[in-house]
């Protein structure tokens, strides 16, 4: 663009120009707007001290990038943090220009402005500055101890992160995430990088330790309790972060996949009042907003709509689903007034904005708030029309459609068209996007059917003893397919058992604990039942308090004698694992595999039930059609808990699939022969039973329930442990009774062994 | 002989019909079957049994198990006075001779040799062996055996056994569906329907839970205690807190979800 400075300029952009003196023909291409903007915030002393800067910028020797991002952003950082802060700014850059760090200037001005947006004070920059500085000073040139040759690793890429990082953390949230990577990882440059970069889960860990706020991940399971106790609902939460996208915010939302919710609420003060709303609640009534929609929203066409009208309805629908949840639970009405927010009435000048949003959040909080104090005589009128629709029962989306068109055309305004659309107080955060709200006529049926049957193929690793065939139950003809599934036995291969030995340990607090309650369920060597008709020998106590009863002439207890009993427990128990695909699965919220997490509870539970004394059997499955189902011998109940089970089960692996009846029927042969009063088997699994080659899902779970019953009448008793919070759907079909859902996983190895023995005490 | 009229329930209970159990009973006394009735604690078995005597105008015993209970506390034993010794029946021995309903409440909690005197009660012998006594006692025609039993514990070693379930009909109840259930609570405590729907919400709330970290639901029981509390003058919140979420908890996520399911549902 050479020919831009044969065009005219304006005498005073000359000076300027002249002023910076930077000959970089990239410079010059923008160097009028931003001239312009630096002009209309900054004072005349401020305009100089840019130029200042600028000029030193482009003479620095690192091409045109700094510069032109200096140009760029100044002039909104200077909007955020007042423009004073260029003296340290600029004293910070010429501290890095002089060590080895000149690379990490352009992230540091291409991130300034976003930075000073969080930060938005001079006092918060300052602290920013040094921090910087800090971080550059202590991880600089520290490798192999060659004083100050070597840059930073991390500083670059904690620039680059840094917008991320101040959305999420606090200054000070952002010092102790910092002093964590310079501490720990001050002179191991990848190690370094990877951290700053994000890249490191420890990173991440302390970022989410840093954090202010309600975390959903800390709140799941409150919420999970919360849709389901209160809503009978339950779904899958799934985190967006507020942060990564400054622009737009994103906005809750539900699909097939799951509903849609910020990883993080802060607290909500209520504007006016000295109420606040814990993020928890905020999760509530997002749910609650959504559970409304799921229940009463029917999908209506929005091809005849016109955008406004699709905002008008989508108000008056949510309008109504709050409505009719404020019905089940009137307490929510508390809670959705302290979060909707209360545009003021005269807030919305019609002649130069768009008052749309501005009416419909009136009309919405006319609606929602008895106690408004709205005069416009349409939003009264139509906070009546709604109500009135409402007491004759639930209404429906269709008859919010009919009322949205009618305000619409009943409000509208020349200047609804305008651009500029008043925003402020029409944001009603808790509520969703309505995404499910419409459906398109011209759209396609898209569904893809796809097969993906796994291969049905027999791996050959299969070694050792032939197969068992076992019957397999078929619920549509009510009767048995004989000899349909072929169960294979192998030894679980081996692994290192000081693995386990190591888990132990690191559990060693909880086993502490798990040992005081398993001695009280130890069978004493020799139990005294005492208060017998007959008995091995005279209670003497008991005999002589009958006799002064005798002779006082009073009725004299008979039991007088008492008895022994050897070891009141006789439980053998059968641990079966199920040890398909699902269980690689991380766990939420930990960087735990629910394998991992369950190898350390089996191990737990092992080792208290070997204290215990009780006989005990593990083995695990897995199923790739019924052709191939795999039982996987980790612990027979001749063998002791040694190194060699030890090592089987910290091989643990996980693949395939849940053919869970086959697996109950095989191992339940060896529980069957075991000598003892009580037979318990112990089944954990995280899912549904599936297997590849059945497409009726009905199919293995009535299986499995007939499994069950079949136990039963074997006198063995089944108990589920299931990991799958969507469990209830089947897991009673199967178990009836007799399991437990465990949503936290996490907890799992503290809660198998106490499960345990609270079954068996 | 033993007066049977004491037995006798003399005022009709207040008893909430649910489905057509009445009837369905009067068939099982009409064959003198044996019954179990099962269900959650507090859910109405033992005023089902106790209306049940009142309809049919027969004498009800009812022993409550417990884990020291031994086959003589229910069959009887010999005592001694001043003459020598005297026989005295167990509440078992005088059902069967008098021709009671004889309802043994929680039986899985007494000893495991308890439950093997009533299986020649429970078939179609009707026979009571009193070995010491050396007496074979023929049951009354008109001795029923209930027993009650909760199959919610959980627990191995409170399971009955195969040969014992196996003598009984069964009758399964829970707790009532919400509208009945209101019914139910502001019947028996006096307390308007509107404050005891509240309450089954919650009841329901937690009942959502089990098997979430909830052994068990709400039961009716404590929905009517939390209404015998409001009537006495303790503010609902209270009231709900102390008498349905304290008790059956100590898992914390819970009990503040089951708080706020409180709050939601007083506005
Ligand atoms: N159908 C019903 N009609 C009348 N009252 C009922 C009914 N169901 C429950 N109740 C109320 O619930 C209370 C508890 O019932 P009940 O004592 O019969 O329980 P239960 O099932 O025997 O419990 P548990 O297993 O703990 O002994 C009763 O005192 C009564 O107030
Ligand atoms: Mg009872």
């Amino acid at each position: 663009m050479a020919e831009a400075s044969t065009e005219y300029e304006h005498p005073l952009m000359k000076v300027y120009r002249e002023q910076l003196n930077c000959g970089f023909p990239q410079v010059r291409d923008v160097f009028d707007d931003c001239m312009a903007e630096a002009l209309s915030i900054l004072s005349k002393e401020g305009v100089d001290a840019y130029l200042e800067a600028a000029g030193f910028l482009c003479r620095m020797g690192h091409g045109a990038e700094p510069v032109l991002a200096f140009l760029e952003k100044w002039p909104a950082v200077a909007e955020a943090v007042g423009e004073a802060a260029l003296a340290p700014v600029m004293d910070g850059i010429r501290t890095m220009y002089k060590s080895p760090n000149g690379k990490a200037i352009l992230p540091f001005l291409q991130t300034l402005a976003a930075a000073a947006r969080r930060l938005r004070s001079a006092e918060q920059m300052q602290c920013y500055l040094d921090l910087i500085l800090n971080f550059m000073a202590r991880t600089t040139g520290s490798i192999h101890g060659i004083h100050q040759t070597f840059p930073s690793p991390g500083l670059p890429e904690f620039f680059r992160q840094i917008p991320l990082l101040l959305g999420q953390l606090s200054i000070n949230g952002l010092k102790n995430w910092v002093e964590y990577g310079v501490r720990n990882y001050g002179d191991h440059p990848e190690r370094q990088e990877d951290y700053f970069r994000l890249q490191s889960s420890d990173s991440r860990a302390v970022i989410q330790r840093e954090r202010s706020g309600t975390l959903l991940i800390d709140h799941e399971r409150k919420l999970d309790l919360y849709l389901r106790g209160l809503w009978r609902d339950s779904d899958h939460f799934v985190p967006y972060s507020l942060h990564f996208d400054i622009l737009r915010k994103p906005v809750p939302y539900y699909d097939q996949l799951g509903i849609r919710l910020p990883d993080v609420y802060d607290d909500f003060a209520v504007p006016g009042s000295p109420l606040s709303i814990s993020g928890l609640d905020r999760y509530r009534a997002v749910l609650a907003h959504i559970v409304g929609h799921k229940r009463w929203t029917t999908a209506v066409f929005a091809d005849n709509l016109s955008p406004f009208q699709r905002m008008a309805v989508e108000l008056l629908e949510d309008s109504r689903v709050e409505a009719l949840a404020i019905r089940e639970y009137p307490g929510l009405r508390r809670l959705f007034q302290a979060l909707h927010p209360v545009p003021a009435e005269s807030a919305c000048d019609p002649k130069t904005a768009s008052c749309l949003r501005h009416r419909l959040t009136m009309l919405s909080r006319a609606i929602l708030d008895p106690a408004h104090s709205y005069k416009n005589p349409d939003i009264i009128e139509f906070a009546k029309r709604f109500h009135d629709l409402m007491a004759q029962g639930e209404s429906g989306t269709q008859e919010m459609v009919d009322l949205a068109v009618a305000f619409g055309a009943k409000t509208r305004l020349q200047s609804d068209q305008l651009p500029n659309i008043h925003f402020p107080d029409t944001v009603v955060d808790y509520r969703d996007d309505n995404r499910q709200m419409w459906k398109f006529i011209e759209e396609g049926d898209e569904e893809e059917a796809f097969d993906q049957d796994r291969k049905v193929e027999l791996t050959e690793e299969l070694k050792g003893l032939p197969p068992r065939h076992y019957p397999e139950w078929d619920y549509t003809s009510q009767t048995y397919r004989p000899d349909w599934v072929s169960v294979y036995e192998a030894l679980h291969p081996p692994g290192n058992a000081a693995d386990i030995d190591r888990l132990l340990a690191k559990n060693d607090a909880l086993a502490k604990r798990l040992k005081r309650l398993l001695d009280l369920l130890k069978p004493q060597d020799k139990v005294r039942i005492r208060y017998q008709e007959e008995g091995s020998e005279l209670d003497l106590d008991v005999a002589l308090r009958s006799l002064i009863d005798f002779k006082g002439g009073a009725m004299p207890d008979p039991r007088i004698n008492m008895s022994h009993k050897t070891s009141g427990r006789d439980i053998a128990v059968m641990l079966l694992l199920d040890l398909s695909e699902s269980l690689n699965e991380k766990v939420a919220g930990s960087e735990q595999t629910i394998l991992e997490l369950s190898q350390e509870a089996v191990s737990l539970l092992a080792w208290a039930i070997d204290q215990l004394g009780d006989p005990f059997a593990i083995g695990g499955f897995h199923s790739n059609t019924r052709h191939d189902v795999r039982y996987l011998h980790i612990k027979g109940y001749s063998e002791k808990w040694d190194d060699d089970v030890k090592g089987r089960l910290a091989a643990m692996d996980a693949q395939y699939s849940t053919r869970m009846g086959a697996a109950m029927r095989h191992a339940a042969h060896y529980l069957e022969n075991q000598k003892a009063d009580k037979k318990l088997m112990l089944i954990l699994t995280d899912g549904e039973p599936a297997d590849v080659d059945t497409k009726d899902g009905r199919t293995l779970i009535e299986d499995a329930r007939r499994a069950v019953k079949e136990l039963d009448t074997k006198g063995i008793y089944a108990y589920c442990i299931n990991l799958d919070p969507k469990a209830d759907e089947y897991v009673s079909d199967i178990f009836g009774k007799q399991y437990t859902v465990i949503d936290n996983i996490q907890r799992l190895p503290e809660r198998l062994p106490e499960l345990f023995m609270a079954l068996t005490k | 002989m033993t007066d049977k009229d004491q037995y006798k329930v003399h005022n009709e209970p207040f008893y909430q019909v649910q489905s057509n159990e009445v009837a369905l009973y009067q068939a099982a006394y009409a064959a003198r079957l044996p019954v179990m009735v099962k269900g959650p604690t507090g859910c109405g078995k033992s005023r089902f049994i106790e209306y049940m005597a009142w309809k049919l105008d027969k004498p009800l015993i009812t022993v409550a198990c417990n884990e020291d209970m031994t086959a003589s506390d229910l069959v009887g034993r010999y005592l001694l006075d001043a003459n020598g010794t005297r026989w005295l029946d167990g509440p078992l021995t005088t059902a069967a001779r008098i021709g009671a309903i004889c309802y043994l409440d929680e039986i899985v909690e007494a000893r495991q040799d308890t439950t093997v005197v009533i299986h020649p009660l429970t078939d179609h012998r009707r026979t009571l062996p009193l070995d010491k006594k050396g007496e074979l006692l023929a049951a009354h025609p008109d001795f029923q055996l209930v027993i009650s039993y909760n199959p919610g514990y959980q627990n191995l070693m409170k399971d009955l056994k195969q040969s014992t379930k196996q003598r009984f009909t069964a009758f399964e109840f829970d707790y009532p569906e919400a509208q009945l259930e209101t019914a139910i609570v502001a019947k028996e405590t006096g307390m308007d329907e509107a404050m005891t729907a509240k309450l089954v919400k919650i009841g329901t709330a937690a009942r959502n839970l089990k098997g979430h970290g909830l052994d068990e639901g709400i039961s009716t029981r404590l929905l009517v205690y939390a209404a015998t509390l409001i009537k006495g003058g303790v503010t609902p919140r209270d009231a709900c807190r102390m008498a349905l979420v304290r008790p059956i908890t100590d898992d914390a996520d819970i009990r503040d979800t089951l708080d706020h399911a409180i709050d939601a549902v007083f506005a």
